[in-house]
């Protein structure tokens, strides 16, 4: 710059950089205006839509969870609502010193702890997780009073499950849980994921798992504005829950409760199916469980004691174990040879008390033999003999192909899960089954065995359970299934599980009556006699005993460890002329089926014909209503 | 005038004599974004309404004394006013109150005051003392010193730290030197640099926004302020979360905004600091582009008047108050509205005349003020 110059000349220079001045502050707003453009006219949707997101939030209504009931309107499953107090571990600084805080306040067990550690591995940080359930009154009121010390901790009001019949049926019920990472993965591949949002629980097992769909409902939303903060200003509009769809039970509470109890503390199983339908009135596996531990997380020390107990409460007992039939075995046996022409009702065999078969002796339970015995006395009497040899003519091939189309070694499509094929032995079984060439192969000495229900046989009492029902049906096979029917909560308008007959199997009448008449010959003559006598209705029935362990010759002894005793069995229906129940028992480990099996069926069959309750609360002491018949040895 | 022997009191006369000192286009400009000022107020933050009105009174008579002061008068007390203004500065670095990480306060006694605030106007008002001062004698040393009197609270301010408020005073005393006639040849050199160190910040965002990364000469919290601008999202719950907001209210308030009182961002609490330095975003949320034109055209107008009522100052020491002031209106409502609309960094500036805050309120219409001094004494002092 020049020092020199004139007054024009700086009022000049001056006014130019006024104007270069007013230039750029131009340009500097036109930038400005350029971008509000930009913002508010090029991406005004974008921005709108973000605005909307921003203050639109979808607020998860969750549905009632629809309720279980027995066929006569106990309910089995249940809701209440309750208090309870959540932690969000992401947003509490000190999980440990809060927890401290908040034990002054509401109780809290070393059990809460633990199960919150246990939940805290399986969830993700941001969710809140139960510290405390179903909270007191006077504990609320004290939470609420001190709620500002604990930001992070919630008191919700939320919907409980509640099992009220405790241990009886839960197998049955199953229960329902918090929702883990498998369950998560199926929701998202039924493409269901929206309508859990906001639902915590899920059915695990049972029912509560097999009618997930029905009993969960859908679930509702509300749209609600929230502010910065997340916190609702006012609700804009509402799509109200579709509650769960109420069950209502085949199964028979008191019926359960008797059979259940009839079981003591032994472990077994048992299935009553009503012949016509299908209908499941008892399915009863012992040792039961209480569902109500798991509703909520069940305590690691509760698991730890349910799944490493010897009894195995959490098995199934009744599906999912299979188990040679034994004895009861006779009766599809004889049917089959009879359908098949291999026998006749009169057709007798001299019975000398064993079957050589290939240099192998086999044994009949009674030492000297039944002498003559035809169709009738080979079930009353349950002669082994009369069996090895039917076995041997018929060939395992017709076995199979028979005694399969009773439902054996085929699962039966109950209505819940967990059951197991079961074992039907055939050749070609045992090719799938084994790996190496020479165990592969099918030995005659091997078919003589599964004529008395041993050997590889194998089947569950759903399926023994089915098959009588269906020969107590006249052949006429239906699906078991445990709904009855389905309640919309909504409008109480029923969906009937219809009776759906798989298929009929032709029986000629005879033959039926033949077999039916030797059924009902057991308990009045034969190994089923002790236990029913005195009954008031004409029961059909057979025994059997399953080897778990072979005695190599020697003579039986209650001395045996318990363990490696034989499991009793029974099977049975009743009426006679026209059933309404047909049943199969297991009592592991049990002993002789006329013994421990037998008076079991007895005591439901009593209830169920005649209303009939056991005497007293003691259900191991069946016997007290008769004790004349004179219990042949199987 | 009114005569002074004319004792009969007459309304009308009386009026024109108060209002005399005023500048009628400016003071209708202020006016205007004041009234724009209450009106985003009553939807923004209507519990503030009633200081708001008496910030504008007091602000009104703050400007009125001022352009009832003549210019020759605010020469003789710039130098007093600049050294006052560093001397609390000092006292500031010294024995400053300290909020929210920065000493910007001073405690003395009676009230809380913000030295720096004081400087936004003593600067120019020094430095147009200044070259008024070597009018005729200029030198190129004279620049330095000038410079020399610049950095010296800037330095200080920008220590404090108050990066927004150094950035206004050093404009402030900038524009001084641009109207004192400094060389192209060092405004453009700069200008440019400027321009390609901006524009390499912003090419070259992902690497040095990296968080072990330091910045020569700047705090932590500002590196963090420009690379939430280059990239909102990396913070999107922390820095950058008022500029998206700001800009989601913006974007959101189309052409004709969401209406008065319906911007679902201001009242839902998304928008930060809705009443101060974001009422921008308000505006826009509920009045829309044509909202911030109308905005945007107000500020032009009274740019314009300014620069008008500079060319025609008398003096030396007028033209570069008048136009230093009318640049710093400028520059607080383009840095402001650039900051709320995501094109610059957040730095504490307000909206002028339209942000609520009593002290920039002030310190605004002081400079309306002074204007309105210039302009009425345009004729006094012949050169």
């Amino acid at each position: 710059m020049s020092p020199v110059r004139t007054p024009e000349q700086e009022l000049a220079r001056f006014r130019g950089r006024l104007a270069v001045a007013g230039v750029v502050a131009l340009v500097c707003f036109g930038l400005l205006v350029a971008r509000f453009f930009y913002l508010q006219v090029l991406r005004y949707d974008y921005y709108s839509t973000r605005a909307e997101d921003n203050r639109i939030s979808l607020v998860p209504i969750v549905p009632n969870r629809g309720l279980i009931t027995d066929r006569n309107g106990t309910v089995l499953a249940r809701n209440y609502s309750a208090y309870t107090l959540e932690i969000t571990p992401s947003k509490v600084a000190d999980l440990e010193a809060t927890i401290e805080e908040l034990s002054k306040l509401v109780d809290i067990l070393p059990k809460d702890r633990k199960r919150l550690k246990k939940l805290m591995d399986e969830s993700k940080s941001f969710e809140s997780l139960p510290i405390r359930n179903r909270l007191s009154d006077e504990e609320v009121a004290r939470f609420i009073a001190q709620r500002y010390r604990f930001p992070g901790v919630e008191l919700k009001a939320r919907l409980f499950r509640d099992y009220p019949m405790g241990n009886f049926a839960s197998h049955v019920i199953g229960y329902i849980g918090r929702i883990n990472d498998r369950d998560l993965e199926r929701i998202e591949e039924n493409e269901d994921t929206a309508n859990y949002r906001g639902t915590d629980h899920i059915g695990k097992a049972g029912l509560e798992k097999s009618y997930e769909r029905e009993l969960h409902g859908v679930t509702g939303f509300e749209e609600v504005e929230v502010d910065s903060g997340g916190r609702a200003v006012r609700a804009l509009r509402r799509t109200p829950a579709v509650p769960g769809n109420n069950l209502i039970l085949t199964v028979d509470l008191k019926l359960q409760e008797i059979a259940e109890k009839a079981f003591g503390n032994r472990r077994g199983a048992l299935v009553a199916i009503e012949p016509g339908s299908g209908g499941v009135l008892a399915l009863v596996s012992v040792p039961t469980f209480d569902p109500n531990l798991f509703v909520d997380g069940i305590a690691p020390q509760d698991w730890d004691e349910l799944n490493n107990s010897p009894n195995h409460p959490m098995v199934n007992r009744a599906l999912n174990g299979a188990y040679p039939p034994g004895s009861t075995f006779k009766p599809f046996m004889a049917l089959a040879a009879l359908m098949t022409g291999k026998r006749t009702p009169g057709q007798a065999i001299a019975d000398p008390g064993f079957f050589d078969f290939g240099g192998h002796h086999f044994r009949d339970d009674k030492a000297g033999g039944h002498g003559m015995v035809d169709m009738y006395r080979s079930i009353v009497h349950s002669c082994d003999t009369y069996y090895y040899k039917l076995a041997n003519d018929m060939g395992i091939d017709l076995i199979a192909q028979s005694i399969g189309q009773f439902g054996f070694g085929t699962r039966t499509g109950i209505d819940i899960e967990g059951e197991s094929n079961g074992v039907l032995p055939s050749p070609e079984w045992k090719k799938r089954r084994f790996k190496k060439p020479e165990q592969q192969k099918w030995y005659g000495g091997e078919t003589i065995s599964i004529g008395i229900g041993q050997g590889y046989n194998a089947y569950t009492m759903i399926q023994l359970a089915h098959a009588t029902a269906t020969v107590a049906a006249g052949g006429v096979m239906f699906k078991p299934h445990l709904v009855k029917y389905i309640e919309s909560a909504k409008d109480g308008s029923r969906r009937m599980i219809e009776p759906q007959p798989i298929k009929t199997i032709p029986i000629k009448p005879e033959h039926l009556e033949t077999i039916r008449r030797s059924m009902v010959g057991v308990n009045r003559e034969g190994t089923g006699a002790r236990a029913f006598a005195g009954a008031g209705y004409v029961a059909g029935g057979k025994t059997g005993t399953a080897q778990v362990f072979s005695l190599k010759g020697g003579k039986y002894s209650s001395r045996i460890t318990e363990r490696l005793r034989d499991h009793a069995l029974f099977i049975a229906f009743a009426p006679a002329d026209k059933p309404t129940i047909a049943l199969a028992v297991l009592v592991e480990n049990g002993g002789f089926g006329a013994e421990s099996a037998a008076p079991i069926a007895r005591q439901v069959l009593d209830y169920y014909l005649l209303g009939k309750l056991p005497a007293g609360v003691a259900p191991e002491d069946p016997g007290a209503e008769g004790g004349s018949g004179d219990g042949a040895g199987e | 005038m009114a005569r002074v022997s004319d004792f009969r009191f007459d309304p009308r006369k009386w009026l024109l004599r108060v209002l005399s000192p005023l500048d009628g286009p400016l003071a209708l400009i202020v006016l205007a974004l004041m009234g724009f000022s209450t009106v985003v107020m009553v939807s923004a933050s209507p519990e503030r309404l009633d200081t708001l009105a008496l910030n504008v009174g007091v602000a009104m008579v703050v400007m009125w004394v001022a352009a009832s002061v003549p210019p020759q008068r605010m020469m003789t007390i710039a130098l007093p006013l600049y050294v006052l203004g560093v001397v609390l500065l000092i006292g500031v670095a010294l024995f400053g109150d300290v909020s929210k990480g920065a000493r910007r306060w001073l405690n003395i006694g009676v009230a809380r005051i913000q030295p720096s605030e004081l400087m936004k106007i003593a600067m120019p008002l020094m430095l147009a003392w200044y070259f008024q001062s070597r009018e005729g004698v200029l030198r190129v040393r004279d620049f330095f010193i000038a410079a020399g009197l610049l950095l010296l609270p800037v330095g200080l301010i920008a220590k404090q730290p108050d990066l927004g408020t150094a950035i206004l005073v050093a404009a402030a005393g900038f524009y001084v030197l641009f109207f004192a006639g400094l060389t192209w040849r060092l405004i453009l050199p700069v200008a440019v640099v400027g321009i390609v160190a901006v524009a390499s910040i912003v090419a070259m965002g992902d690497t040095i926004c990296q968080p072990d990364v330091q910045w020569p000469g700047l705090r932590d919290y500002q590196k963090h302020r420009v690379c939430t601008l280059l990239d909102p999202t990396s913070d999107p719950l922390g820095k950058g979360f008022h500029i998206i907001q700001s800009t989601i209210a913006i974007g959101s308030g189309g052409v004709i905004g969401k209406g008065w009182g319906n911007g679902t961002q201001t009242h839902l609490d998304f928008l930060p600091e809705r009443h101060t330095d974001f009422i921008f975003a308000v505006l826009t949320e509920e009045f829309g582009l044509a909202g911030a034109a109308v905005l945007v055209v107000l500020y032009i107008l009274l740019i314009f008047r300014g620069l008008f009522i500079a060319a025609g100052a008398p003096t030396l020491f007028s033209r570069l108050l008048a136009g230093a002031l009318t640049l710093i209106f400028f520059t607080y409502a383009f840095v402001n509205m650039g900051m709320v609309s995501g094109i610059l960094p957040v730095v504490g500036v307000p909206l002028p005349f339209v942000s609520y805050g009593g002290t920039a309120l002030v310190t605004l219409c002081l400079g309306i003020g002074m204007l309105m001094s210039i302009q009425r004494h345009r004729r006094r002092v012949g050169t």
